[in-house]
């Protein structure tokens, strides 16, 4: 029992110990990030293949996620012979909670990963301790650019994914089942409010992205130098930026929409 | 174990001007002792090597040099800086004068070669790129290697990155040179070669290299002078002619290579005759 409660208290002393860590080295980043705006091609690089090689992902998976929410939608709503709504449903399901979550979720997947994976490959083949015996900051160099690139690439993710969505369930709602398009686009245009839904959806995917790029790249940044700890930490990013992404989405809901 | 200075001089015995000196350095690691006591002088523009099995604590010294670690107690001077007294900013001076060849090269793998040469010039300097140009190609001509420019490091040899990896060491022609491991997995024309490249580069730069090596054969033929370190500590000194004629137990049985000596061949455990007992015991 004394075992187990120490236990115990040794993981959270832990936890607390490497949170307070990650946001030493948070600080750190937000201090070393001059560099990263000041030579922009260093960031640009970033958002090319953090952003631009996860289109394809984002933009197939937005298409299928708006056509099963056009499926699912138009089912529900026939029931009560609202079917004109479901441009409204669609759209407002999107640009409010899954274009930001989901393309957050694949986001982490896809780029939070290969950040993790590169950070932490070039730790163990000792490339970031040669850039500091060269007299250059990795915080700097390596780790702020994948930070600022991932954060400015989320929100033009998650808009994709949302504009894609709608593309998706406009195909399947009015070209396959044959919804009026005039109501669909119009209902759609008259209920989505452009401070309430789309900026609240686009501050949400901020968050996120700054979520996942700080969580990618500490984990990659913290990785046990050996090809286990490269796994691990590459696991460790994808699954606690997902577990974060769904906590602060709750909370930005709360603050954000509720009432309205 | 104390340290036997082969050359019957306390300290070093070279008149020249120091560019390191090692005072009783002391380093612990999660209350492990990994240096205790160290005392080392390199002089300017010789190469000294820093020899011992692995593990011994002869990279961390390295590391204690550039500034990488702190240490425990004592002090590490470079060009008489004290160089874990120094800010970030001063650290990162001292380190511009300063080249390191780690042990397998480390190069950035998303650069090309010239890329990798011309890093720290376009980091730390203003320097037009026809100029970087010209400078990039000098330093791979000194590596021989200068038709590979264009090259991504996977597409390098073991032995051809090594010495891409020297080339970059050298790019501000460092007053320091650290070479960790040089001959570490190569095959013998690039161990000659690399071997060569290291005093060269040294005797042309005016430089003063530290080589941490266990490859006696090789380092032999190259360095002014040679510490000895063993669990820390270091046992000997002297020049490689008293190394090869030592017989201080641990110097012997690693310049000869032998399998059994102070450093045993078998992992410390309990007498192999009581385990047998035990296990006997137990079976019944």
């Amino acid at each position: 029992m004394v075992r187990a409660l120490r236990g115990l208290g040794q993981r959270v002393t832990a936890a607390i110990w490497r949170l307070g860590y990650a946001s030493r080295f948070f600080l750190a980043m937000l201090l070393h990030s001059g560099t990263a705006l000041r030579r922009l091609h260093l960031t640009i690089r970033e958002i090319y293949f953090t952003g631009v090689l996860s289109l394809i992902i984002i933009l197939v998976s937005g298409m299928f996620v708006g056509m099963v929410l056009a499926l699912q939608g138009y089912d529900t709503l026939a029931r009560y012979g609202s079917t004109e709504a479901l441009g409204v449903l669609v759209s407002l399901s999107l640009v409010r909670e899954l274009g930001p979550v989901v393309a957050a979720l694949l986001f982490a997947s896809r780029a939070g990963s290969a950040i993790t994976a590169e950070i932490g490959m070039m730790k163990a083949t000792e490339q970031l301790s040669a850039m500091e015996m060269m007299a250059v900051d990795p915080i700097a160099r390596v780790v702020a650019p994948r930070f600022w690139g991932g954060v400015m690439s989320m929100p033009l993710l998650a808009a994709l994914f949302s504009a894609m969505g709608i593309f998706g369930g406009y195909l399947v709602g009015v070209q396959l089942i044959g919804v009026d398009e005039g109501s669909f686009w119009s209902q759609m245009q008259a209920s989505v409010d452009f401070r309430e839904d789309i900026l609240n959806g686009v501050i949400k995917s901020f968050v996120f992205g700054i979520i996942v790029s700080w969580v990618a790249v500490f984990e990659g940044y913290d990785a046990e130098p050996t090809a286990e700890g490269v796994s691990g930490a590459t696991t460790r990013t994808v699954v606690t930026s997902s577990l974060a992404i769904l906590a602060a989405d709750f909370i930005l809901t709360a603050f954000m929409f509720t009432g309205t | 174990m104390r340290a036997v200075n082969l050359t019957g001089v306390p300290g070093v015995n070279m008149s020249q001007e120091s560019l390191v000196e090692i005072r009783d350095l002391n380093f612990t690691y999660d209350s492990r002792p990994v240096l205790t006591g160290i005392n080392m002088t390199i002089p300017r523009g010789k190469v000294v090597a820093v020899m011992g099995i692995s593990g011994c604590g002869k990279t961390t010294t390295l590391r204690l040099i550039g500034g990488q670690l702190k240490p425990t107690s004592g002090a590490v001077r470079v060009g008489g800086q004290v160089v874990h007294e120094l800010d970030s900013d001063g650290l990162y001076n001292l380190r511009r004068r300063m080249g390191m060849l780690f042990q397998f090269g480390a190069l950035f793998t998303d650069m090309s070669v010239y890329d990798n040469i011309a890093f720290q010039m376009r980091e730390h300097t203003n320097l037009p790129e026809a100029l970087i140009h010209d400078l990039v190609m000098l330093k791979l001509h000194a590596v021989g290697l200068r038709g590979a420019h264009r090259l991504m490091p996977a597409e390098l040899s073991g032995g051809m990155a090594r010495r891409v990896a020297l080339a970059r060491a050298i790019a501000l022609d460092p007053m320091l040179m650290m070479y960790d491991e040089p001959f570490a997995g190569l095959d013998p024309i690039s161990l000659a070669i690399i071997g060569e490249l290291i005093r060269k580069l040294n005797d042309a730069l005016g430089a003063s290299s530290i080589v941490v090596t266990h490859d006696v054969q090789e380092s032999l033929k190259i360095v002014d002078y040679v510490y000895f370190v063993s669990e820390g500590k270091i046992v000997a000194e002297g020049t490689a002619e008293d190394m090869k004629n030592s017989t201080v137990p641990y110097v012997h049985q690693f310049i000869w290579g032998e399998a059994d000596g102070p450093v045993p061949f078998q992992y410390p455990s309990r007498p192999y005759d009581e385990q047998l007992m035990e296990s006997a015991v137990r079976r019944g």
